[in-house]
């Protein structure tokens, strides 16, 4: 026994007990995360089980028909590609325009704080005071009636402070010493912008204005009054299925067309409520999707 | 030749004028400069002659970087700053109205602590001056190889590049970085190139190839070069500004500061007793 030299860096009783704290907070971490995945992966499996019966090419590609117990839906789809497609339109350059005067040109002053606060205030708004919002700004005291542009401005205000922001974080990503070193060859702050910061920058950029895609298409309260309308008989075929709004039509959308299918109207098939909601969701992951691949694509070709 | 201004006063801790007519850079006149309400320069006046390589050197804060910034009046950038005094580059007063800073920091180059070249290829890097002041577009592709070519030659780096200038300047060693750092300054012809601690990221085997680079730009530009290396300053500068508190101590050769200070403190800080 004695032979046995004591051994110099034996485990103390403290440390025995920060290990076993060590693994329980490793465990309930892991736990924790795995809690966060069951209820997209049960939302996801239960809407497609319910909506299996609907999904089919034509239930994208048709018109609602017979107050909405047959057909499918595909004026509320192009009602909603056309609301973001028109709401991006205007949100994206202003926000990003406002992002990069934010990042690169605004001094610290009490202005420059007082935007600050007002965007992410204005990114803390309800959608449906947006939607009131909309209702007053633009469809009375603008005179747009409701209509697609209204509705299309509303959801454009809603989606700006994130766009500001993630353009600003972008940016901010970029090292200053790029920027010193532009300077000190004698670069305008513009020239700077123009030719390294932005082209290092444009994919946080994109994913944030791409990310809005899916809060845009998704949000029914600020088109509720603004634009969007139960049912209007399109074209079932054709440049006029297509292209059936115009910016001063009222349109049928996605999120607003499962609100009136859910609760407001009889008789119209389980499996159809269901399936536009798989619809809705579907989009938002494969615009989620589009937008990770595209930033792992930018990311592979810049290196500092 | 120069026309030597009459407001060219020498100040008891400068050099002692050389018996023939000297040509200076720089020239600063009781410049005094504050971040907010710090003072960090104080009546500074120096001379920079042309042609050789000047070193800033002292402690830690004060103000070696902040005086190699008002160089190409790049401090202006850094906000809430405010200068009094005068700066002449080459006889002019850089805060005259009729000067353009861009034209100044052309012809005022300046090389950082850390090498950053930007993230765009080692050609476009060499090409990127040229580009922010129209120069480049006038240029047939093979003159602008040849620009490329003569500035990567000039810094020794041509051959160690030659065979991948389209790959990015930021998978090159910190060597090579600072290598093409420099380079990128010599189309736009300058007059100065200004220096913060070029060497001071690099390895013994980089220090050594960067100083011999320097040595070589002497004569043909004027450097100025912040440092905290004391072996470096005696090694690489034919003279020498020491400064302690963003007051100038003493300015003389090289080897006259190291081997016969002036002043205590500049004593006291070239043996290394504080620092």
């Amino acid at each position: 026994m004695s032979s046995q030299p004591t051994n110099p860096f034996a485990e103390t009783e403290e440390e025995r007990r920060g290990k076993l704290v060590e693994n329980l907070v490793g465990i309930s971490t892991l736990l924790m995360t795995w809690l966060l995945i069951i209820p997209v992966l049960a939302i996801i499996i239960f809407l497609v089980y319910k909506a299996w019966p609907a999904l089919s090419i034509e239930f994208l590609l048709d018109n609602p028909e017979k107050k909405m117990t047959a057909g499918g839906i595909w004026g509320p789809l192009i009602g909603t590609f056309f609301l973001v497609l028109v709401s991006l339109i205007i949100a994206a350059p202003i926000g990003i325009l406002a992002g990069v005067y934010l990042n690169e040109f605004a001094r610290d002053n009490w202005l420059t704080r007082f935007i600050n606060l007002a965007v992410v205030n204005l990114a803390g708004v309800p959608s449906i005071v947006h939607g009131l919002f909309g209702l007053g700004a633009f469809v009375y005291f603008l005179g747009m009636d409701r209509c697609l542009l209204a509705a299309s401005c509303t959801v454009a205000v809603m989606t700006l402070p994130v766009i500001i922001t993630s353009t600003k974080e972008a940016l901010a990503s970029v090292p200053m010493s790029f920027r010193v070193a532009c300077w000190n060859m004698g670069a305008t702050k513009w020239q700077t912008i123009r030719t390294i910061v932005l082209p290092n920058s444009i994919s946080g950029i994109l994913t944030g204005v791409i990310l809005q895609v899916a809060r845009a298409a998704g949000e029914t309260a600020p088109i509720l009054f603004t634009g969007a309308m139960i049912s209007s008989r399109i074209a079932d075929s054709g440049w006029e299925a297509m292209v059936p709004y115009g910016l001063d039509d009222r349109f049928m959308a996605l999120s607003y067309h499962l609100y009136i299918i859910s609760t407001q109207w009889q008789n119209v098939p389980e499996s159809f409520k269901f399936g536009t909601a798989a619809v809705m969701i579907g989009l938002v992951i494969a615009v989620n999707s589009i937008s990770i691949a595209f930033r792992i694509y930018l990311r592979s070709r810049k290196k500092w | 030749m120069s026309t030597v201004a009459p407001q060219y006063v020498s100040t008891p801790f400068t050099a002692p004028e050389p018996e023939f007519i000297q040509d200076y850079s720089i020239r600063t006149n009781d410049l005094n400069l504050w971040y907010g309400d710090f003072q960090a320069l104080m009546d500074v006046s120096v001379k920079i002659k042309k042609g050789i390589i000047t070193g800033l050197i002292g402690p830690s804060g004060c103000g070696k970087t902040t005086l190699l910034r008002c160089f190409n009046r790049i401090n202006e950038r850094y906000g809430n700053v405010t200068t009094t005094g005068d700066i002449e580059i080459l006889d002019k007063n850089i805060y005259d109205s009729d000067v353009s800073v861009r034209q100044l920091r052309r012809s005022v180059g300046m090389v950082f602590q850390r090498p950053n070249p930007l993230p765009i290829s080692i050609y476009d890097n060499v090409l990127f001056g040229m580009g922010i002041h129209d120069a480049y577009k006038p240029l047939s592709k093979s003159e602008r190889n040849d620009v490329v070519e003569e500035a990567l030659r000039e810094v020794d780096l041509w051959n160690t590049v030659k065979d991948r200038l389209k790959s990015r300047a930021t998978t090159l060693t910190l060597e090579q970085q600072q290598k093409l750092c420099i380079a990128r300054l010599l189309p736009l012809k300058p007059d100065i190139i200004l220096m913060d601690e070029p060497c001071s990221a690099l390895d013994a085997e980089g220090i050594e190839k960067v100083e011999n680079l320097i040595e070589s730009l002497r004569d043909e530009y004027t450097v100025v070069i912040v440092t905290h290396n004391m072996a470096q300053a005696r090694r690489a500068t034919d003279e020498c500004i020491f400064m302690l508190l963003g007051e100038i101590i003493e300015h003389s050769k090289t080897s006259e500061m190291f081997l016969n200070p002036q002043h205590e403190k500049t004593e006291m800080y070239i043996q290394g007793r504080y620092g």
